[in-house]
């Protein structure tokens, strides 16, 4: 496939792993922030070919794994005690919530579609005007403009029965959050290529002054993330800390400012709960003021009690780089896709559901 | 399509008095009708002088019609090439509906024309059936279920103890064209795309592979649900043995790898409703792999990995960039996923 196939070349692979190794001196350990990336390094085995010496560390970027609980739950007693129709991506319907999934709602009778655009939502919700329709809108900076659209959809279209679960998380604060931790020993990031496709790279600077270290902001295929790795172990053996974006084909400085500017039309920036991490300021979006007809959260009475995280689930030392997944006592045995404790084993970028799926003979090299 | 007196279907076409029999006469007896069925007893009586394969199997796809066939031609090549699988000669079928109150006529009918081609063209008869009508809401449309019977062919000798260290993997064509055509029509997915299903009945070929190598195929599987990924797994598990295959031999569609890409698929687990996995014996490999490729869907045939030692009871796949990495059974449904 034409732009796919060049990224995925074994020659260039091959040249770049060769490089990473004659480059890396030291032991240094990087962190990629997306789980897109993370999946792609497991599941073209990435990681068995890495010099031991070039750690990988998977970071918080899946939003689905970081959606707290409490959330989740209101996702569900709108579907099952309000009778809305409730829209949502398809990896966040596994996810457990305190009592249940949505999955599980909806084979209780709960009316949950699963869709791939929040448009979509906007239609169902112009198809059906007798009854209330939400889409929970749930992802990075990514998902941002689309879920924004939707509300200025709704408003021209006149619709009064649509509305957002607006669970939208940032990437800046989060990759704080982690350098901030003790505990986290990181000495270089490839950042979220897709994300800053949308936000541009500016508010990474201050990031790479203050903490010293090095930001490259990084794709998604083979080809991408050795290049990102050459580029970050390059900084570290020289001293240096910057910020680099080996995904200039579709990163740009500024970013795309028209998805910015729908993003700043509808949203703002609050502060927000990670699962398994805890409240970080200014870390998410949430409705302007302006469009609280459309925001789940002022439209509709919830009262639900606030359910604390399975204690069994380390998902936040997961999403902080801390421990891996087979690292976990529970990985594998109690903790399976079809019966998660936490989100990181069902969604489609949770670092847990990664290893589960593609790891599991190599496991042992892996985990070192 | 005949003139009829009704244009949708109803409770009563369900009830097994007048209107059911007005229904089976205008329909499926004209169309389908044979020797045995044509006396329309409870049951078919009739001879066999082989083996026997026997199997069963419901259809519920939605949308019921889609690129490249419907419920219907599936319904009846989905149990002919269970049989096939079994290395049997497809000779008869059952045929059950149960029909949502509210289903256009002409949507039946459609659908039963599809029947009466596929086993036109599978060479089986349908001997028996039955027709129930649900309320509306109570079930999709349509629902088939189909069980066939086969005469084993003499030569077969398909069991899954069969598989032994080295016995090589085939696959038959590229995966996932039925399920790219299926979820395409999905609500909230809808996108162009000339991807048909892959249904159609393998039986033939099937046949003509075991007139020629026999006993050396060991196993036989057809990839519906849950995909290639699948079905090395539950083959992985049947025995003491590992499988290894290499990414680089699975040739899969331009078209079918951007839909996939699109979607957050993984080709490997998508649906096959014309598509075999088989476990050859490995001196008999390349030529079954030749005798294969002559076949007019078998141009991508190609050995994909083998039967190995290591790793008992997993699949391994080495990655197309010589990374290693495995490959697990399908958990839930695949889902298409955020960003």
């Amino acid at each position: 496939m034409k732009y796919l196939s060049e990224f995925r070349s074994p020659e260039i692979v091959h040249a770049l792993l060769g490089e990473i190794k004659s480059v890396a001196k030291g032991e240094w350990n990087i962190m990629e922030v997306c789980g897109g990336q993370t999946h792609s390094l497991v599941k073209n085995g990435i990681l068995n070919m890495l010099p031991a010496t070039v750690r990988m560390i998977h970071g918080p970027g899946c939003p689905v794994c970081v959606t707290p609980v409490n959330l989740i739950d209101k996702a569900v007693h709108l579907a099952t005690e309000k009778e809305v129709i409730l829209c949502s991506f398809g990896d966040m319907i596994r996810v457990p919530g305190s009592g249940m999934s949505l999955l599980e709602a909806k084979a209780r009778g709960a009316d949950v579609r699963i869709l791939y655009s929040p448009l979509e939502a906007v239609k169902i919700a112009r198809e059906n005007p007798d009854r209330e329709v939400v889409f929970f809108a749930v992802g990075f900076e990514t998902t941002a403009p689309a879920n924004a659209l939707s509300v200025i959809h709704a408003q021209r279209e006149g619709l009064k029965n649509y509305a957002l679960l607006a669970s939208h998380v940032l990437v800046p604060p989060a990759i704080e959050a982690v350098l901030n931790d003790p505990l986290s020993h990181i000495n270089g990031i490839l950042g979220a290529g897709h994300v800053c496709a949308i936000m541009g790279m500016e508010e990474y600077y201050p990031l790479v002054d203050q903490y010293k270290v090095p930001i490259v902001i990084t794709g998604f295929e083979p080809v991408d993330l050795l290049e990102g790795i050459l580029m970050t172990v390059k900084q570290l053996e020289a001293g240096e800390a910057k910020l680099e974006n080996q995904y200039a084909r579709i990163v740009k400085t500024e970013g795309n400012l028209k998805a910015r500017e729908i993003i700043s039309e509808v949203f703002e920036v609050a502060d927000r709960q990670w699962r398994g991490i805890g409240v970080i300021p200014r870390s998410g979006y949430s409705l302007k003021e302006k469009y609280a007809l459309y925001d789940v959260e002022k439209k509709f009475i919830i009262n639900i009690p606030t359910e604390q995280e399975n204690p069994e689930c380390i998902a936040g030392e997961i999403m902080k780089g801390i421990k891996k997944p087979v690292q976990c006592q529970h990985f594998g045995k109690k903790c399976k896709p079809s019966s998660p404790l936490g989100a990181p084993m069902v969604s489609s970028e949770g670092a847990c559901a990664a290893y589960y799926h593609y790891t599991s003979y190599l496991e042992k090299t892996v985990a070192t | 399509m005949p003139k009829l007196d009704f244009d949708i279907i109803t409770l009563g076409h369900g009830s097994g008095g007048t209107l059911t029999n007005q229904l089976l006469d205008s329909g499926v007896f004209k169309l389908l009708g044979n020797e045995l069925l044509d006396k329309r007893h409870d049951g078919a009586t009739f001879q066999l002088n082989a083996r026997v394969a026997m199997s069963t199997d419901s259809f519920v796809v939605s949308p019921i019609f889609f690129a490249g066939g419907n419920i219907g031609d599936l319904a009846v090549n989905g149990t002919v090439n269970d049989l096939a699988m079994c290395g049997a000669i497809p000779k008869y079928l059952s045929l059950s509906f149960i029909l949502e109150e509210g289903l256009k006529m002409e949507e039946f009918w459609e659908v039963l024309v599809a029947i009466k081609t596929a086993c036109e063209y599978a060479g089986v008869q349908v001997i028996t059936g039955d027709t129930k009508v649900v309320e509306r809401g109570k079930g999709d449309k349509i629902f088939i279920n189909t069980t066939g019977i086969g005469e084993v062919h003499p030569q077969a000798s398909i069991d899954p103890l069969r598989v032994i260290t080295g016995d090589k993997i085939i696959l038959s064509g590229p995966p996932a064209r039925h399920g790219v055509a299926i979820m395409s029509l999905r609500q909230g997915l809808e996108f162009e795309t000339s991807i048909t299903s892959d249904t159609r009945p393998l039986h033939k070929i099937i046949l003509q592979l075991l007139d020629t190598f026999g006993a050396e195929i060991h196993l036989l599987r057809d990839p519906t649900r849950g995909g290639i990924s699948t079905v090395l797994n539950e083959i992985a598990k049947y025995g003491p043995n590992g499988i290894e295959i290499n990414e680089h031999a699975i040739h899969i569609e331009e078209e079918v790898a951007g839909a996939c890409e699109m979607l957050g698929l993984d080709p490997l687990y998508v649906a096959n409703e014309g598509l075999f996995i088989a476990v050859v014996h490995a001196n008999a490999a390349d030529a079954f792999l030749q005798q294969l490729q002559q076949w007019q869907h078998g141009a991508k045939a190609a050995i994909i990995g083998e039967v190995v030692v290591d790793h008992p009871g997993q699949v391994i796949m080495n990655s197309n960039i010589g990374g290693r990495r495995v490959i697990n059974m399908l958990s839930g449904e695949q889902l298409p996923r955020i960003c």
